[in-house]
């Protein structure tokens, strides 16, 4: 075992440095960045709007849909070839489930909000970054919520337990990694996301989730913070 | 025409020399070129026209030349029109105006040879490098035309290449300091005909209004390299040769943006 500590010398509960700002994108009804050490999340809402073919649009609640994808520039390595991938496709609906549970769709039936995740850089941990900035931007466009979704993923590398592994240490390849990505709403401490591949202990998970959890507790009032400084300049200029 | 009201509105204001925002009719809104935006990239620009946002980065490979190129570097342009930039825009497989972004942009940066390909071979018939332009728009709020193929040229002159071995093997962790060989720096600028006016850099509103659009394609010494009509409307040839008036000496303005 020879990982004793981090390739950027974080603790192992340690987040990488966050930015969050909500309102970046003027076209769209809600929108925000997220940047956590080298990956960069941006997030776009657009409605609730009109749901065409009819036959999806449900009278009892509105549809949430969410589009996860990289850019072709941001992975390293080969380019990403633009469009939908199996893996892209599974992320934006793990992301969708993440997001469902905090948003109020029966406030407006037959209608769809559509979340639209791009990014322009990465390095691990981008459906989290994703749904921190999805979140934001849903609450930057005014969708009614029960509460903001946090993310970030955890998990172990060799036989430490820790938060928010970047690329390097999620490729690690001299011992056992276990990356798990998990979202939680913080005021009902719930989880919404969870995955895992790797092999890890029940002990660990357990381990893993507490101290995921304190993480996005951390994140929430990133997330809050961004909103508020948006809103507060905004009563400034008028 | 499907916005009659609009058209008129538009028209009205610019034969007072008018427009929405209070520029001049060939003003450009603020520009802002921000190089090394994206660091997985082997080149990245953000380019900003006001609240318009367009994102672009170049990856490099090495791919068999193509069978009638045998010597040559390879040279690739894509534009995602993201449903994130605009209401208007749907995710799926590139449509006819992202299509037509990316054949412009890909013209004016081969045909005027800006990017030397012939430098680009590493075994004449087996080996080059392949130079992948991708142009992703974050907000439109018009003329995605002009800041995609600023925001190109802007990657490409960003560029660093790579770490490649003996055996052709590229490692992207390791940037030289070399860059892609470069001879000039084309520019496109769009020059919109609505009623009997000439604008650029248009607003959305504007687009909806216009008759017909050129966009124009010139190199450092304003050799002009290349063209695209656009709109259903006529241009005259002393129209087109405002146009072309216009677009040179806009060009100049926009490339001192970047190339300081």
């Amino acid at each position: 075992m020879t990982f004793n500590k981090r390739p950027d010398g974080r603790a192992f509960d340690e987040l990488r440095p966050i930015e969050a700002k909500a309102g970046v994108i003027p076209r769209a009804d809600g929108s925000a960045y997220f940047k956590q050490g080298n990956t960069i999340a941006l997030a776009a809402v657009y409605g609730p709007r009109d749901l065409y073919p009819k036959f999806l649009q449900d009278p009892t609640k509105g549809v949430l849909r969410v589009r996860y994808n990289m850019m072709p520039f941001s992975g390293s390595g080969d380019r990403v070839k633009p469009g939908a991938s199996r893996r892209s496709r599974e992320i934006s609906f793990v992301t969708e489930r993440a997001l469902l549970s905090a948003v109020n769709l029966e406030e407006f039936p037959n209608t769809v909000v559509d979340v639209f995740i791009e990014l322009p850089q990465t390095d691990a941990g981008t459906r989290c970054a994703g749904i921190c900035a999805a979140s934001i931007a849903l609450a930057d466009a005014g969708i009614s919520m029960k509460d903001m979704v946090s993310a970030v993923s955890c998990g172990k590398v060799e036989d430490k337990v820790l938060v928010d592994l970047n690329y390097d240490e999620e490729s690690h390849e001299e011992g056992p990694v276990a990356d798990m990505p998990i979202a939680f709403l913080p005021r009902s401490g719930k989880a919404t996301l969870l995955q895992m591949d790797g092999m890890i202990s029940k002990e660990e998970i357990i381990k893993a989730l507490e101290m995921g959890k304190e993480a996005c507790l951390k994140i929430y009032e990133i997330q809050k913070k961004a909103l508020k400084e948006k809103f507060l300049k905004g009563e400034q200029n008028a | 025409m499907l916005n009659k009201e609009l058209r008129r509105h538009v028209l009205k204001a610019l034969q007072q020399g008018l427009r929405y925002d209070s520029r001049g009719l060939t003003d450009y809104r603020d520009i802002t070129v921000e190089l090394g935006i994206s660091k997985n990239a082997e080149g990245s620009a953000r380019v900003k026209f006001g609240e318009t946002e367009v994102l672009a980065g170049v990856k490099l490979a090495v791919e068999k030349p193509y069978p009638d190129r045998p010597n040559d570097g390879m040279l690739m342009v894509n534009t995602e029109l993201t449903p994130l930039s605009s209401p208007d825009f749907e995710a799926g497989p590139p449509g006819d105006d992202a299509i037509e972004i990316a054949r412009v942009v890909d013209r004016g940066i081969r045909e005027s040879k800006a990017i030397d390909l012939s430098k680009l071979n590493l075994i004449p018939g087996e080996k080059s490098w392949s130079v992948m332009i991708d142009i992703v728009s974050v907000n439109d709020a018009g003329n995605l035309m002009d800041a995609a193929a600023l925001a190109a040229m802007s990657a490409v002159f960003n560029t660093k290449m790579p770490t490649i071995s003996d055996k052709y093997v590229i490692d992207y962790k390791k940037q030289t300091k070399k860059g892609l060989p470069l001879s000039d720096f084309p520019i496109a600028i769009t020059v919109l005909k609505i009623g009997d006016k000439l604008i650029v850099d248009p607003l959305i509103e504007e687009r909806e209004a216009l008759d017909a659009r050129l966009t124009i394609t010139t190199m450092e010494d304003g050799t002009v390299c290349a063209m695209q009509k656009g709109g259903e409307g006529q241009l005259s040839i002393e129209e087109i040769g405002e146009m072309l008036d216009i677009a040179q000496r806009k060009a100049k303005e926009l490339r001192s943006k970047v190339k300081k």
